[in-house]
This record gives structure tokens, sequence and C-alpha cells, in this order.
């Protein structure tokens, strides 16, 4: 049977598999906003940031997580705020183009 | 957590919805790919990282929620203001900042589990960390402090790099900066922080030992992400800065192996695909492979060499005024421009934008041509410009550019060079040779707007500007595309 470590290295190496097979001949025209985007999903580590902040009480791993958070927190919702903006002006191209 | 695990909701429905995170994400990189697609693509990613938030608060359960708030609500303020404020050229930095914020909370996090599980609460007292969390999770807290660590401090360099705004010793960041001995001191480091994390992960059983191999092994991260990119010069920062977002996917993946999350797992996985491909798709636009950018200290030799060395050392060179070559524009029926780092610095883009649409009420046919590594980040052109309203159907790849310069009329290069140099496919022994470039020196006349005739990042003579049709207007990328612009008015007026 597999041990729970196995079971892990295959999520991961799937999961590469499937990155890989989705993100295939990206246009250039949207290299930044994958990237960017890309870097906001890389904020996941979130989730762990707060099983990590989840005492009340004030402690290294604490401070630690709770320290965590905040910067998991800024590359989302950063993350996320600026790669809209930046296809918002890709979108309102095709609306208004020549005068 | 392992009481939680018999419980429904956290041993069914909070897997089950991580589940469908994953899969949202999934769907949102996806439609990332696409021009017509990301936006929703994005939202799609955005929604499932709130569903993520949300599963783990409801897994929690009643717990002591003041510091997580306080957490979330200082990321999120900061997150929101500077994301909202950055203007749209200082993305490339903005990017290395989230990027290295991202790789600093799998750092913590790592460090913090540790902490928690074999110092403040240690479920097995006086058992190795490899014991107590499993070897798996002991080696991947490891690979977590390492991967996060460099990624933070790397990000943080390469920020700077990017903002070009500090020295050190008299020379400008974005410069490459070698020290001696770095290819040693950067394998020191690697190893000596392996052979640190398989000490406190195996080997001991003692608390000071593991606390502090833990930081001592972030700290070496730290340095060895700074030793990493100080050697990478300002035109290798598009392939840079998809390798860290490369690293800070394998960062919260390590993250994932700790806490045996297979979201983490999946979703950093996803974003280590992307950066990687990203860094290929960059490598190839140079035709230099990963480890020559890493280490090659490129252009470096030419600086080594008598001052100067080959750039000086130009023939006749046609400088116009911008009178003179807004008369050129005025016959064209062709117009491609290429935009380089160049314009970015001058933040000409509007008035490109302006020059593009007074061309087009002229009757000319305006394209723009786009270099793949054109900028400091991948599709730094394609952002800047879109900011200025040029449609993006306007913007062509490499590819399809470059068999239409023959027929056209006018080339504008602003602000770029090594990507327009014809060395890359005449001169065999040239840094640049094979290189993919624009061949705009196929076109009938090209004007290069530039400052100087200094070279560019590769350090080599462009032989462009000696070509009978090629004209430098020297300036100030915005000024000169003001002064063509005030031209051209005045022409038709």
């Amino acid at each position: 049977m597999m041990g729970p470590l196995l079971i892990s290295v295959y999520v991961f190496v799937l999961a590469m598999f499937v990155g890989f097979e989705i993100i295939t001949k990206v246009p250039p025209t949207i290299h930044t906003p994958l990237m960017s985007g890309a870097n906001a999903i890389s904020g996941i580590t979130i989730v762990g940031a707060l099983y990590a902040a989840q005492t009340g009480t004030v402690t290294v791993s604490n401070v630690l997580g709770t320290a965590a958070i905040v910067l998991a927190t800024i590359n989302v919702v950063g993350g996320f705020l600026v790669t809209d903006r930046m296809l918002g002006m890709f979108g309102r191209k095709t609306k208004k183009t020549k005068p | 957590m392992s009481a939680a695990e018999t419980t429904f909701v956290g041993g069914v429905l909070v897997p089950l919805l991580y589940l469908l995170s994953a899969v949202l994400f999934i769907f949102g990189i996806k439609g990332l790919t696409k021009v017509r697609t990301a936006r929703r693509g994005n939202l799609l990613a955005a929604g499932a990282m709130l569903l993520a938030i949300l599963a783990t608060l409801v897994d929690l359960g009643t717990i002591d929620y003041r510091w997580i708030l306080a957490g979330l609500a200082v990321g999120g303020l900061v997150g929101a203001v500077v994301a909202l404020r950055v203007e749209m050229t200082a993305m490339p930095e903005m990017v290395a900042l989230f990027n290295g914020s991202g790789g600093g909370a799998s750092v913590l996090v790592a460090i913090s589990v540790l902490w928690l599980q074999m110092i403040e609460e240690p479920e097995a007292p006086g058992a190795t960390a490899a014991v107590a969390l499993g070897p798996d999770s002991a080696v991947s807290a490891v690979l977590g402090i390492l991967i996060g660590g460099v990624t933070f401090s790397g990000s943080l360099v390469a920020f700077l790099k990017l903002r070009d705004k500090t020295k050190i010793a008299g020379k400008r960041l974005s410069q490459p900066i070698l020290l001696p001995g770095r290819h040693l001191v950067n394998l020191v480091l690697v190893l000596g922080a392996l052979a640190v994390g398989g000490w406190f992960a195996f080997a001991t059983a003692s608390e000071a030992a593991i606390g502090a191999g833990a930081v001592v092994v972030a700290l070496a991260a730290l340095v060895l992400g700074v030793m990493l990119v100080l050697p990478i010069g300002g035109a290798d920062m598009p392939v840079v800065i998809s390798l860290l977002n490369s690293y800070s996917g394998l960062a919260a993946s390590a993250t994932g192996f700790v806490l045996n999350n297979n979201l983490l797992i999946i979703s950093g996985a996803l974003v280590g695909a992307s950066g990687l491909i990203l860094t290929q798709i960059m490598c190839v636009a140079m035709n230099r492979t990963l480890a020559n950018v890493l280490f090659g200290g490129f252009g470096i030799q030419d600086e080594a060499a008598p001052a100067g060395g080959a750039a000086d050392e130009y023939g006749t060179v046609r400088s116009y005024s911008a009178e003179e070559a807004a008369m050129v524009l005025e016959s064209a029926e062709k117009v491609v421009v290429v935009p380089g780092y160049g314009l970015a610095v001058a933040q000409a883009q509007h008035v490109v934008r302006e020059l593009a649409d007074l061309l087009e009420s002229r009757g000319c046919r305006v394209l723009y041509g786009i270099h793949p590594v054109a900028g400091r980040m991948p599709g730094h052109m394609n952002v800047l410009l879109a900011e200025a309203d040029v449609p993006y159907e306007q913007l062509q790849e490499m590819e399809r550019i470059n068999p239409e310069f023959k027929e056209t009329d006018v080339v504008l290069v602003v602000g770029a060079n090594d990507v327009v140099n014809p060395a890359a496919e005449n001169v065999p022994g040239s840094p640049i040779a094979g290189m993919p470039v624009l061949k705009v020196w196929e076109a009938g006349t090209t004007i290069v707007i530039k400052r100087s005739l200094s070279p560019g990042f590769a350090g080599i003579k462009n032989s462009l500007f000696e070509n009978e049709n090629n004209i430098m207007v020297f300036g100030d990328a915005k000024q000169v595309l003001q002064e063509l612009v005030a031209e051209l008015k005045q022409a038709a007026a």
C-alpha cells in the first residue's frame, strides 16, 4: 500500500503535469498577467499560515504564523488585484479602438 | 488535528472543499493563458483562494481568531493599497515584491510548524523531528525554509535591481554584480544548509539545536538568494523573475508536504509549472540556456576587455533632428514601432500612442513589433502599451512581424538595442549570435531614438546604427516622440 508521503509525491508530480499541459502556447500579450496571477496563487501558503497562527496565546510559532499570514495576504490580495487591473486594460481595447 | 480528522467537517467536508478549490485553480490558470478568458480566469483563481481560506477557517473551528483576523486585515490592506496605487511602469518590481512575500510566508510557516511541534507542544518529547513529524514532513520543512528563503531574498534583490535607484560601490544595482568566488560560496551555502537541515531533522532531539538549526538554514537561504540574483543583469530579469515565480510555487508545495495538505501541493505545483514554462520561453527568446543566464555573467567579458571595447568604434552614423525625422515619417505608409526597455524608463507609452494615432489619421498603417524579452519581465511591453490603450491587435509577435519588415517603410526603434542587432544573425562569434532578433534592417528606413551610441546590455556594438538607411535621433525617448508629434501636427495644419 502507498504511504501518505508517496500519495503526496504522486499528487505533486501529476499536478506538475497538469500545469505543463494546460499552459501550452501562451501568447506573449498575456505573459505578465499569467505570471502575476500565478504569483497570487502561490500565496496559497496562506492556508498553512492560518494553521500556524491558530494558537491564541503569544508564542514563537504563533507570532511567526501571524507574520506569515500578513505576507501571504499581501501576496494574495495584491497579486489578484494587480492582475485584474492589468487585464482590465487589455479588455477595454475591444470596445474603443481607433477614434 | 488528529481529533478533527475523525469528524465529518475536518475529515470529509474540508478536504472536499480543498479539492474544489484546487480544481478552480486549474480552471483559473487555464483561463489566464488566453487573452479573452484571462480576466475571468483570474477572478476564478481569486474565488478559489477565498474558498480555500474559508474552508481552513471552518476546519480550525472555534479558536481565538484575533491574531488571524489582524494578520488578514493588515496584509489585505497593504496588498490592496499597493496594488491599486502602483504605476503600470512599476509593474515588474511590484510582481517581484509580491513574489517575495509569498516566499517569505513559506519560510515562516515551515519554521512555525517546527517550533510548535518540536519545541512548544512536542507530542513525543525527546524524539528527533524525523520521528515526531515523520521524515517526509521534516525533510519538506527544511526544503520549504530553503526554497522560500531563496525566493524571498532573491525577489527583494530583483525588486531593487528593477527599481534601479540603488548603487553599490558606485555601480548601479541593475548591472551584474560579480563577487569573487561566488560559485564556491553558493556551493558551500547550499551544501551547508542541507547538512544543517539534515542534522536538525534527523540527528538531534535537542530543542535548542532544532530551533537554532532552522534559523541557520533560513539565514543561509536568505544569503543564497541575494548571491544568486546579484550577478544577474537587468536585461536577464525576465528569466529571473519567471524562475523566482516558479520557486515561490515550489516553496508553497514544500509547505504542503510539511502539513500533508494536498491543496498546497497542487497549487504550488501549478505555479511551479507555469513559472518554468515562462522561464523556458524567455531562455529560448534569448537563445541561451538557463544555466548560462544564472551563472554566465553575460556581457562581463567585454567589460574586462579594454574599456568601452567595440562599442566606441562606430563609423559614419547619420544623426537627424526630430524635424528631419518627422519628414521621413510623413511620407510613410506603413510604420512598425519596436519598443524596448528605454520606452518604459522614459514612460513614453502614451506619446507613442499619440504619434501612432497621428500617423493613422494620415492613412498610415501602424504596427508594433514586440520582442519576447523586450523590457524587464515577460510581456512587459504589452502591459505598457495596453496602459496607453494601444489595441492589442496591433501588437505583433516577433515571428509574425519579421516577414513584414520587407514591406515596411519606416521602423521606429524606441529604447531598444540588442533585440534589433544584426550581429545576432551575421557575426558568428558575437555574444548574441543565434539570438532571435527583429529584422528591422530589412525595412526601407529605420529611425532609432536613443540617448547615445552606448551599447545595450550585451555590451556590443550595434551595426544597425551604421546602416545607410538608418537614422539616429539622439535624446530622451519621450521628449523626441513629443517633438515628432508636434512636427507632424504642424505639417498637417
